[in-house]
């Protein structure tokens, strides 16, 4: 997977002349890279904290492919939402159910062998699919999109998904509290 | 920038996630590996979103972004109850639908 | 939303000259909903520092509200008086201007009076309903709440007849309640919550009777719902309490989708509209299809069920009573239970078409009606509660008023609900003030002979009960008569310029009449005849509770005389069909209905039968059981049961009854739990029953028919391919049991394995 997102990444730079978009490509490039590898470091890891921390990175990573993409608001609120709180809140998991802290006991041959198996079908199919059907398509960020437009698209057109959002919120807010209670 | 840059590294991201899913016993990190995979959807979102010139895939991102932290909240909740009655995180202990 | 009509209300008025020459009460009634609502806020924040707990600032706001509606009412009677004048004359012109309302669209129009156009009516003949044809001056304000979509959400106010009618039951009802509340939960921990809720309940209860959109009626009707699932689990720690507040709250959830999906159907079908008037002029004007129509009005109607508690969805209402008695008063009696009917009135063009309620003789919502009033009215026979009592007595009336309306007698169902809310808020509230002095609810271990310690609550408790009844001349007799009259019924009595021949209906409701008389009698008697049953000293509770009970008891006698019937001897004729002319819209936005003519007889024989079920009920109870209760010398809770212990039928009966049809173990044994008990357990089965067996099977058949060929045909050479296939089978069956592990990883590794796989094949195909 490294390295067909690489050969893609540095395929281009001949193919355009602009300097900004070899930058982007290569700053793309090494991104991609840091994020799959932590990415594959978290899955395997034996230390659940470790493997929070790889998240921490992957989830960094993607805030900085949003930045690359032109989706400026949405990588800060993917620094604030994710980073800030959900990796918050799989600490205090991993704390609280103490008893699976460090090292987790050897995982069952026969059911890594399928997950990975699995793992490599899903990546080959889809890998395939992808560059069989956008083998070289590009676009360009002319500008970045500001958060004003992404305010006004939310509270005009996709005003009803936002009000289900909110109440989706509330719903899993109770959900966890019902849950999670002592009683 | 190729469109297939973001796509591919998507799909990276996605078959490790499953991956993480599939293999792992410790509850906590299989919710990780969820969002593994809910990232890599966002990814799609916003390169298809800056591709068309819209802010429709951010607005989307948004949503799985909210959609995400919901199902981090109800699914540690129920780790949080599940390490309470049987004192261990590991799910392939949980085999009640056993035939 | 508030805070919205409150900034824009000022600025935008979208009726035309109707509602700028209405007063300023009619063109600002939305200050209704925002008094209490104001009151809920400051009860909330401030409550516990008042002096009085909050309970001085929820009665000023309600006071406020019913001198308003008074002032509202008064500003009403006077805009229709005027406007009669300006529409006499194009009365009879009604066949002119058929089309020009639908182009009005939200306008409320003045000059068209399309109502006069009666199919079904043999009254309109004799020129007299004609007359009453006027165009309607309903007030409508609207406001833009939000736009999405191209779609405006508006929220506002439409005040005609039938809304300033209820403006004024529910804030009296609602003032009444709270006097006497400070009494009957004075001292309770939570005392600055019940009144806070009170607030929030009056303020949702007005917002609803005030809308305008569909859209708004929702909300209103979700909010008082949580009200009352608030109110109804005031005391929750105890676990009966709680759980009937949840019930009442997820039956409701049932009917809530049907009213979802009803009003999504209408705002689709209607040209994406949300507003009440424009749906029912479409309705009307036939630019609906009638299939569209019938199905949300069906889906409406399981709204109603819930709300309602009309048959099947009744269940919560009992249950409800759980809650503080005066909450029972005010929501499940008079106010929010009535939010189902009042939305068949509201939308009653929809149900109208839809149903085709003229001209027929039975529809959907008169049976439900029908089948409630009577279902209701025998379960209430078999109750030692005697809230429950009065529960099963208001999901009866109810069903009266469904039935009504089924029958095409809008009127008459309106004028059952306004003094219905008199008399059984009245009966509530007595009931509390018995339990207040005898500390419990159950009338056959602790009441008994209350009449002379308790003699105000004992007489307001008799006249509420003769008018719920329908004795004459209380209120009840003419609300109920009305009715009777209007289900046409084809001539059977007298009764006849119905909307169609609902013969049955009429039936229902003479039957339904005298076993309320019947249950009202027994009540009485376990409650304050014989002898005490409790323990220690009852007495009469204090002035906050009495004078509340004295008030509902004279509206209970007064309130009937609103509406007397047309050509009454002896009475002028101003006094004649008040109610109706004042609340009834006559406007493109109401369905031509026909009005019944009253009869004498009809009148005579509905009271007599109501007097015979009294005397059937006084024999046995006054009678039989005090003498046989004499008798013994014990107090009649240890009688053995007389008829009961009897007749096998009426034993199977009353089985039947205490169970309540067993409509709850339905609910709860069958279907709650057959969807809760888990899957796995459907999946277990299904895997140890159908799976393993049919391998099974197919591998011991493979076996036998092996061990009969190997017996019969050929030892030698078939054996060994034989026994392979069974032994295959059988193994086949092992294996396949193991792919069940239980185990939640592997079915998803195969979830996804399957749909790689699946998405692999598309692509290569495409």
């Amino acid at each position: 997977m490294i390295a067909a997102v690489l050969a893609q990444a540095v395929e281009i730079q001949p193919l355009t002349a602009d300097d900004t978009l070899v930058a982007q490509n290569i700053a793309f490039g090494v991104i991609a890279a840091v994020m799959l590898y932590s990415a594959f470091r978290m899955v395997t890891t034996r230390n659940v904290v470790h493997a929070a921390l790889y998240l921490v990175i992957v989830l960094a990573g993607t805030a900085a492919q949003f930045l690359l993409a032109g989706a400026e608001f949405i990588a800060a609120t993917q620094v604030l939402v994710y980073i800030g709180a959900i990796v918050v809140l799989f600490l205090f998991g991993i704390m609280l159910t103490r008893g699976s802290l460090g090292v987790e006991e050897l995982e069952r041959n026969e059911r890594r062998g399928m997950a990975a198996l699995v793992a490599v079908l899903l990546a080959v199919v889809t890998g395939y699919a992808l560059i069989d059907g956008f083998e070289n398509t590009r676009f360009e960020v002319a500008s970045p999109s500001t958060t004003a437009q992404v305010s006004d698209s939310i509270f005009s057109q996709y005003i009803v998904p936002f009000e289900a959002a909110s109440v989706l919120l509330l719903a899993a807010l109770i959900g966890a509290i019902v849950i999670a209670r002592k009683d | 920038m190729l469109l297939n840059q973001f796509l591919l590294l998507a799909a990276g991201l996605f078959a490790i996630g499953v991956y993480g899913v599939l293999a792992r016993r410790n509850a906590v990190l299989v919710l990780m590996s969820v969002e593994l995979i809910l990232n890599a959807v966002n990814i799609n979102l916003v390169a298809f979103g800056a591709f068309n010139g819209t802010v429709t895939g951010e607005v989307f991102a948004l949503f799985v972004i909210a959609i995400a932290a919901a199902e981090v909240g109800v699914g540690l909740a129920m780790v949080l109850l599940m390490y309470r009655n049987r004192k261990s995180i590991d799910i392939t202990q949980v085999d009640a639908m056993k035939g | 939303m508030l805070s919205n009509v409150l900034l824009y209300a000022g600025e935008v008025a979208t009726g035309p000259s109707t509602t700028e020459n209405a007063n300023w009460f009619l063109r600002n009634a939305w200050i209704f909903p925002l008094i209490p609502a104001i009151s809920f806020l400051l009860i909330l924040f401030l409550g516990k520092r008042m002096p009085k707990k909050g309970a001085e600032i929820g009665i000023a706001s309600v006071g406020i509200c019913f001198l308003l509606a008074i002032a509202t009412g008064v500003s009403w009677i006077d805009h229709r008086d005027n406007y009669e004048g300006a529409g006499h004359g194009s009365s009879e012109e009604h066949s002119t201007d058929e089309g020009s309302h639908s182009e009005e669209g939200a306008l409320t129009i003045t000059d068209t009076a399309t109502g006069a156009v009666d199919p079904v009516s043999l009254a309109a003949e004799e020129g007299e309903a004609k007359e009453e044809k006027h165009p309607s001056v309903a007030v409508q304000r609207e406001v833009t709440w939000f736009q999405t979509g191209g779609v405006e959400f508006g929220v506002g106010i439409l005040v005609d007849g039938m809304a300033v009618m209820m403006l004024f039951v529910v804030t009296l009802i609602s003032l009444l309640v709270h006097i006497y509340s400070t009494d009957y939960v004075g001292g309770d921990r939570r005392y600055t919550h019940y009144f806070a809720f009170l607030s929030l309940f009056t303020a949702s209860m007005l917002l609803l009777v005030l809308s305008s959109s569909t859209l708004q009626l929702i909300t209103a009707w979700e909010l008082v719902g949580v009200c009352s699932f608030a109110l109804i689990g005031h005391w929750w720690e105890e676990k009966p309490n709680s759980d009937a507040a949840l019930k009442a709250f997820l039956t409701n959830r049932v009917g809530d989708m049907g009213l979802l999906t009803g009003m999504i159907i209408l705002f689709f079908t209607a040209g994406q509209t949300f507003n009440i008037v424009e749906i029912n002029e479409k309705a009307i004007a036939g630019q609906i299809s009638h299939t569209a129509l019938l199905v949300a009005s069906l889906c409406l109607l399981a709204a109603v069920m819930s709300k309602s508690g009309q048959f099947v969805l009744h269940t919560w209402l009992p249950d409800a009573m759980a809650g503080p008695t005066p909450v029972s008063a005010l929501i499940h009696a008079a106010t929010m239970v009535v939010a189902g009917i009042y939305m068949v009135a509201r939308l009653y063009g929809v149900f109208f078409e839809g149903l085709s309620i003229g001209g027929s003789s039975v529809n959907a919502l008169a049976v439900m009606g029908a089948v409630t009033l009577i279902g209701g009215g025998a379960l209430a026979f078999v109750q030692t509660d005697i809230k429950k009592v009065l529960a099963y007595s208001t999901v009866s009336q109810l069903g009266y008023m469904a039935m009504a309306l089924g029958v095409g007698a809008w009127t008459a169902a309106l004028f059952h609900l306004f003094t219905h809310a008199f008399f059984k808020a009245g009966l509530f509230l007595g009931s509390g003030s018995v339990a207040h002095a005898v500390h419990s609810f159950d009338m056959k271990k602790d009441m008994g002979g209350l009449r002379k310690a308790m003699p105000t609550t004992f007489w307001t408790f008799l006249i509420c009960s003769l008018a719920l009844v329908g004795i004459f001349p209380l209120s009840g007799f003419w609300s109920k008569d009305e009715i009777l009259a209007g289900t046409g019924g084809r001539g059977l009595f007298g009764g006849t310029g119905g909307n169609g021949a609902y013969t049955t209906m009429l039936l229902m409701g003479i039957i339904g009449a005298a076993m309320t008389a019947a249950y009202m009698t027994r009540c009485i008697y376990l409650t304050f005849f014989g002898e005490f049953r409790g323990h220690g000293h009852p007495h009469e509770s204090g002035k906050r509770i009495t004078v509340p009970l004295i008030i509902l008891s004279v509206l209970a006698v007064g309130s009937g005389l609103l509406n007397l019937p047309k050509g009454l001897a002896g009475i002028p004729k101003s006094f004649q069909l008040k109610f109706e002319h004042v609340v009834e819209p006559v406007a493109p936005y109401f369905p031509p209905i026909a009005h019944a003519t009253p009869s004498y007889s009809l009148a005579i024989v509905a009271s007599l039968v109501g007097l015979l079920g009294i005397a059937v009920a006084y024999w046995y109870y006054f009678v039989k059981v005090e003498a046989a209760s004499k008798e013994a010398g014990r107090s009649l809770t240890e009688l053995p049961d007389g008829i009961t212990s009897k007749s096998a039928l009426f034993r199977a009966g009353h089985t039947l009854l205490v169970n309540k049809y067993y409509f709850d173990h339905l609910y709860q044994g069958v279907i709650a739990n057959g969807v809760k008990g888990p899957i796995a357990r459907a999946a277990y089965w299904f895997n140890q029953n159908v799976l393993d067996r049919t391998v099974d099977t197919v591998g011991r058949t493979s076996v036998t028919a092996g061990n009969l060929v190997y017996r019969y045909v050929d030892q030698g050479l078939v054996e060994g391919v034989v026994n392979g296939t069974g032994l295959l089978s059988n193994e086949a069956g092992q294996e396949l049991r193991r792919m069940q592990t239980g185990r939640v990883q592997q079915y998803a590794a195969i979830l996804f394995a399957a749909a790689t796989v699946l998405a692999g094949i598309f692509i290569v195909i495409v």
